[in-house]
C-alpha cells in the first residue's frame, strides 16, 4: 500500500514531466531563419483572456495561415495566458525561450515587456500596446529593435474623434472618466481626453478604481455630475463593462468608449477598429519576418490602418440620447449582430 | 524544460527571500500579516523610481528594504497602538500602499528595459569571469547543449544573497531580541510577564518581515525589466504557499531547517507553475487549478503515506496483542519478557 501510493505520485509528477516535454520538439534547420523549415513553432503569450485580446489572437492565426503558414500542417502555436497576473508572463516567455521558439506572439504591454527581457534574439511581435516607446519596448515607431516589432492600439485620431463627437453632436459639457490609475494604457490616453476636452471648453471628472469590482460604485459616484461617460481602453473597467452599461442605462447617461468591442456591449459609440484586423496586420509582419524577407528591425511599428467612428443605435436610446439622422455621414450605425 | 526550470530557480530564489519575510510575521510573529501585498510593490516602485532617476541600483535595492521596513513598522504601529485587529492592520496597509506606490512611480508602470539595474550589473561582471563557459560546456556534455541558459550569474548570486539572508535570519532569531520576538509569537502574555515589550517586538518583527518582502520586490523588478502597481497582487498567497509546501516537503525541527524548507518550498512554487503552464492538452485558463491540484498532491501525499504507515502500525500492535493473548497462560511470561526485555 504505502509503495503504491507513493510510486502513484512518482508517476504522477513522472507523467506531467514527460507531458510538459511532449509535442514541444521542433524540427531544427540548420540555416538563421533563411529558407523554409518544415515546421515552425510561434509562441503566444497574452496577458489575460479578454474579447479584444482573445480577436487579436484570432486575427494573427488568420493572417499566418491566409500567408501559407497553416495550424498542424507547418506551423505549431503556443498559446499561454498569464492569467492577468504579472509574476506569470516572465515564466512563460522564459518557456519559450527554452523551447526555442521561431517566432513569439506577445498580446498586450505586460507580455511584451517580459518577452523581450527574456530574450534579444527570438523574433518578437506585439500587439494591443498602447505606448511601445513608453514601455520602453522600442525606441521610436521607425526604430524598432533588433528583434522586436508589432502593432499598436493607439490610433492618434481615435480618442479625438470620439471625444469631440461627444462634445459637438452629444452636447455635452461635463464628461466623467472611469479608469484603474494603475494602468499606464488609461493614464495616457486620460491625459488625452484632458487635452482634447479643455480646447473645446468642456470639463472632465474622473473616477479611478483599482479593482473591477469598485467599477459600479465609481459609475454611481458619477451621477448627477457628469453628462456622459467616457471609458478609456481600460482593462480593469472593460472587464467590469457591464455594471457600468447598467448605471448608464438606469440614470439616462450617454456612455462612450475606447473601442468597438465594448461599444457593441452596449456604449453609445465608439471610433475604432476591430483588434481582429490590428491581429492580422501583425500577423502579416510575422510573415514577412518566418520567410525570411526582413527582420524586424526593418518593419516599423504600425498603427492600425481602419479607424471608424461607430454608433450603437440601441444603447442610444437606452441611454436617452437621441439618435440623429445627419450622422450618417460621420458614422456608421451599428444596430447588432 | 531545462531553461525553463532554470528560469523557475532563478525566480523561485528571489521570491524566496519574500517567503521568509512572510514566515517570519506569519510563524514566528503569528501576525497575518497582508501588508506583503502592498509592500512587495512598495520595494519595486521605490528602487525601479530611484534606478530610472540616475541613482546606483545596488543604493536604490537598499532604500527599497529600508522603505519596506517603515511600511512593516506602520502596520505594527497600527495594531498595537491603533489596537486594531491584526488582519484588519495589514489589509488598511495594503490598501493605503496601493496610492502610496503610484505615487511613488508617478505612472502605474515604470519600465527598465533600457536601464542598468543590479542585475545587468551582476550579468555584466559575471560575463568577465567566464564562468558561464564552464559551466555551459559541463551542460553540453550531458547533452542539454541546446538550451543554455543566458547567464548563470544571477542564479548564483541570488543564491548566495538569499542565504545570506536566511543565515542572518537564524541568526537574529537567537539574540536576545530575536528570541523575544519569538516568544511573543508564541505566548504574549508570558512574555509581557518577564517584563517584555511586546509592542516593540511586534512593530520591529513587521518591520524586518516586510523589509525583506520589499527587497524580494525590488529585484524581481529588476529581473523582470519592470515595475507595475499590479504585481503584489496574490503576493501573500504566493508567500504562504512557499512556506507551508517548504514546512510539509522538508520538515520544521529547528529554525534554521525551516527557514531552508521555506526556501525550497518557494523555489517549488515557481517550478510548478512553470510545469502547469506546460501541461499542453489543457485550456490555457486552467493553468490556476493545475497549480492548485499540484500543490495539493504535494501537500496531501506525504500526510496519506504517513496515515498508512500508522495504520500498518497500528494493526500489527493490534495482531502481537491478539497473539499474545490467545498464548496459554505459562507462555505469556515468555513472551512478556521477550516483548519488555528485563532491565
Amino acid at each position: 500500500m504505502k509503495m503504491n501510493l507513493k510510486s502513484i505520485s512518482f508517476a504522477f509528477v513522472a507523467g506531467l514531466l514527460l507531458l510538459s516535454g511532449c509535442g514541444k520538439e521542433t524540427v531544427k534547420n540548420s540555416g538563421s531563419g533563411e529558407g523554409a523549415k518544415e515546421k515552425y513553432t510561434i509562441g503566444i503569450t497574452q496577458f489575460v483572456a479578454h474579447p479584444s485580446l482573445d480577436a487579436a489572437t484570432e486575427g494573427f492565426k488568420k493572417a499566418l495561415e491566409d500567408e501559407g503558414f497553416k495550424d498542424g500542417e507547418n506551423v505549431e502555436f503556443d498559446f499561454q495566458n498569464a492569467q492577468a497576473d504579472m509574476n506569470n508572463t516572465q515564466t512563460i516567455a522564459n518557456n519559450f525561450v527554452g523551447d526555442k521558439v521561431d517566432l513569439i506572439f506577445a498580446n498586450a504591454t505586460p507580455s511584451a515587456v517580459s518577452a523581450l527581457n527574456a530574450t534579444k534574439d527570438i523574433p518578437i511581435l506585439f500587439t494591443s500596446v498602447t505606448d511601445p516607446v513608453g514601455a520602453g519596448l522600442v525606441d521610436a515607431f521607425d526604430k524598432p529593435g533588433d528583434n522586436i516589432t508589432g502593432t499598436t492600439d493607439n490610433h492618434p485620431e481615435g480618442t479625438a474623434k470620439t471625444i469631440n463627437f461627444i462634445i459637438e453632436e452629444a452636447g455635452a459639457k461635463t464628461i466623467g472618466i472611469i479608469y484603474n490609475a494603475g494602468e499606464q494604457n488609461s493614464e495616457v490616453q486620460v491625459e488625452e481626453v484632458k487635452k482634447l476636452a479643455e480646447a473645446k471648453g468642456a470639463k472632465i471628472v474622473e473616477a479611478s478604481v483599482s479593482t473591477s469590482a469598485e467599477v459600479k460604485q465609481a459609475t454611481e459616484s458619477l451621477v448627477g455630475r457628469v453628462d456622459a461617460i467616457y471609458v478609456p481602453t481600460d482593462n480593469t473597467v472593460v472587464s467590469a463593462l457591464e455594471s457600468v452599461i447598467f448605471v448608464a442605462n438606469s440614470k439616462k447617461l450617454p456612455l462612450f468608449v475606447g473601442e468597438l468591442d465594448s461599444m457593441k456591449r452596449g456604449a453609445v459609440a465608439a471610433s475604432g477598429f476591430s483588434y481582429y484586423d490590428l491581429g492580422y496586420q501583425t500577423g502579416k509582419m510575422a510573415a514577412e519576418i518566418l520567410k525570411g524577407n526582413k527582420k524586424p528591425s526593418e518593419i516599423p511599428v504600425e498603427l492600425p490602418s481602419s479607424l471608424t467612428l461607430m454608433i450603437n443605435k440601441k444603447a442610444a436610446e437606452e441611454q436617452g440620447l437621441e439618435v440623429k439622422q445627419e450622422w450618417e455621414k460621420i458614422a456608421e450605425f451599428f444596430d447588432g449582430e | 524544460m531545462f531553461t525553463a526550470i532554470f528560469g523557475a530557480f532563478e525566480a523561485g530564489i528571489i521570491y524566496a527571500i519574500m517567503a521568509l519575510g512572510v514566515y517570519l510575521s506569519f510563524r514566528v510573529l503569528d501576525f497575518p500579516d497582508l501588508t506583503v501585498d502592498g509592500s512587495f510593490v512598495t520595494g519595486a516602485a521605490v528602487a525601479a523610481t530611484m534606478i530610472v532617476n540616475g541613482m546606483n541600483p545596488f543604493i536604490a535595492t537598499i532604500l527599497a528594504l529600508i522603505a519596506g521596513f517603515a511600511a512593516g513598522c506602520l502596520t505594527g504601529v497600527l495594531h498595537t497602538f491603533g489596537k486594531i485587529n491584526a488582519l484588519l492592520s495589514g489589509i488598511l496597509m495594503m490598501i493605503a500602499l496601493y496610492s502610496i506606490n503610484l505615487r511613488i512611480m508617478g505612472k502605474s508602470n515604470v519600465p527598465l528595459l533600457n536601464s542598468e539595474t543590479a542585475m545587468t550589473n551582476i550579468r555584466d561582471a559575471w560575463d568577465k569571469t567566464g564562468f558561464d563557459s564552464i559551466f555551459n560546456s559541463i551542460l553540453s556534455t550531458v547533452g542539454l547543449g541546446d538550451s543554455l541558459p543566458r547567464t548563470w550569474g544571477i542564479l548564483i548570486v541570488m543564491l548566495i544573497v538569499t542565504f545570506t539572508i536566511k543565515f542572518l535570519t537564524d541568526q537574529f532569531l537567537k539574540t536576545e531580541i530575536g528570541l523575544a520576538i519569538r516568544a511573543t509569537g508564541d505566548n504574549k502574555r508570558m512574555i509581557r510577564s518577564l517584563s517584555a515589550n511586546t509592542n516593540v517586538t511586534v512593530i520591529l518583527g513587521l518591520g524586518i518581515s516586510n523589509a525583506m518582502v520589499a527587497f524580494s520586490g525590488a529585484l524581481i523588478a529588476q529581473q523582470g525589466g519592470f515595475a507595475d502597481v499590479g504585481m503584489g497582487i496574490g503576493m501573500i498567497i504566493i508567500g504562504l504557499a512557499s512556506v507551508i509546501i517548504g514546512e510539509a516537503l522538508f520538515g520544521t525541527k529547528t529554525i534554521a531547517r525551516t527557514t531552508l524548507a521555506v526556501i525550497g518550498g518557494a523555489i517549488i512554487y515557481r517550478i510548478v507553475v512553470t510545469l502547469a503552464l506546460r501541461v499542453d492538452f489543457l485550456e490555457p485558463g486552467d493553468m490556476k487549478l493545475i497549480t492548485a491540484t499540484i500543490v495539493i498532491l504535494a501537500l496531501v501525499t506525504p500526510k496519506i503515506i504517513d496515515s498508512t504507515k500508522e495504520k500498518k502500525r497500528k494493526a500489527r500492535k493490534q495482531a502481537e496483542f491478539i497473539a499474545f493473548n490467545s498464548l496459554p497462560d505459562e507462555r505469556k511470561g515468555e513472551a512478556d519478557a521477550e516483548i519488555k526485555p528485563s532491565p
